[in-house]
């Protein structure tokens, strides 16, 4: 519907969150169903890891770059980003601490 | 005798689903007994299914059709990771550019990454494309590499792979990099390693699996929006 690129469970997230906040679905309506669902996220990721399994041929052209981007680059991306944050979260708290 | 089999499994509606509970719960059972982390549930339950669809000489597109009941939750369980998130929103809005900024530092590096391996690497638009939006949950990459002109399916491989790599690693990284805030600590791991990564950061906390839950949608839209032009980048 619209045009971003941006897939139904991402609006469906953003949906439900806002219906929590305008209080129009109550926390304890839908807690035990999303602490149910978030706690087997792995086990629903089984059917499309196994797809691994059709794509030898593809996967060896490129296992040299494919290695690359999920070992160190995983690392750099998860560094970068929480060191970024933390560096920010840390300077916010200092300023409270200045004010009071 | 595998004939058999296969008839009877075949013949079952659900079986795709019954084989991916029994590799799961398998992963599970072995990773408690073991304690150790490499005996990742997910890594795990999907070389079990492999090594049985290949014993058994059942083709891939007939489990991935009975086990579809499966992935089709995968879509209600992003919905709920809205959850968690309203469970710790003051403290998004509290730490709102903080979040924002690491999510789009690590975003940038994770694209900027997969250039940078493209221009050393020699890579072809099609296998760039591919690797490009790796480190965001499947719903989206495939989306974004389907339409750039990637091979979705092995986007999806290495996304799942990046993720489990993501949560192997997670507590490793942060010791390391002397990341100590739960708030940080998520929003590296979820914009790294997605959903599965989320799932080791919920296990470490309350706060870290919210702030992981968030940056998988921030992150997930960021890279939709940007791989476009990282894409313009190459000719």
């Amino acid at each position: 519907m619209l045009p971003l690129p941006v897939p139904a469970s991402v609006y469906g997230l953003v949906l439900l969150l806002a219906a929590l906040t305008a209080g129009v679905v109550k926390l304890e309506q839908v807690k035990e169903t999303g602490t149910y669902l978030t706690g087997i996220f792995p086990l629903l990721f089984v059917p499309a890891a196994a797809g691994i399994m059709e794509l030898w041929a593809e996967m060896g052209q490129l296992l040299l770059p494919i290695l690359i981007a999920i070992l160190p680059v995983t690392v750099l991306v998860m560094a970068a980003a929480g060191r970024t944050t933390q560096a920010l979260t840390a300077r916010n708290k200092k300023e409270e601490a200045d004010h009071d | 005798m595998t004939e058999l089999l296969n008839d009877f499994l075949t013949g079952s509606v659900a079986w795709g689903v019954l084989l991916t509970l029994a590799a799961f719960g398998l992963g599970v059972l072995i990773n408690r007994v073991t304690g150790k982390a490499i005996f990742n549930p997910l890594l795990l339950g999907s070389i079990f299914v492999i090594i049985f669809l290949s014993v058994c000489n059942i083709p891939y597109g007939d489990y991935k059709t009975s086990a579809a009941p499966v992935s089709y939750l995968l879509l209600p369980a992003t919905v709920a990771l809205a959850v968690p998130l309203y469970e710790k929103l003051d403290l998004l809005k509290e730490n709102a550019p903080a979040i924002i900024a690491g999510i789009s530092v690590g975003t940038l590096v994770s694209l900027g990454s997969a250039f940078a391996l493209a221009l050393a690497m020699d890579l072809t638009k099609e296998q760039y494309v591919t690797l490009l939006p790796k480190s965001v949950t499947t719903a989206i990459s495939m989306d974004v590499a389907a339409e750039l002109g990637g091979i979705a399916a092995l986007t999806g491989a290495i996304v799942i792979v990046t993720g489990i790599v993501g949560a192997l690693l997670a507590e490793t990284v942060c010791k390391l990099f002397h990341i100590t805030d739960p708030i940080a600590k998520g929003v590296g791991i979820g914009t790294a390693a997605h959903a599965v990564g989320t799932s080791k950061a919920l296990q470490m906390g309350d706060v870290e699996g919210a702030m992981s839950g968030l940056s998988i949608a921030v992150a997930g839209v960021l890279t939709a929006v940007l791989c476009p032009v990282f894409v313009g980048f190459v000719h």
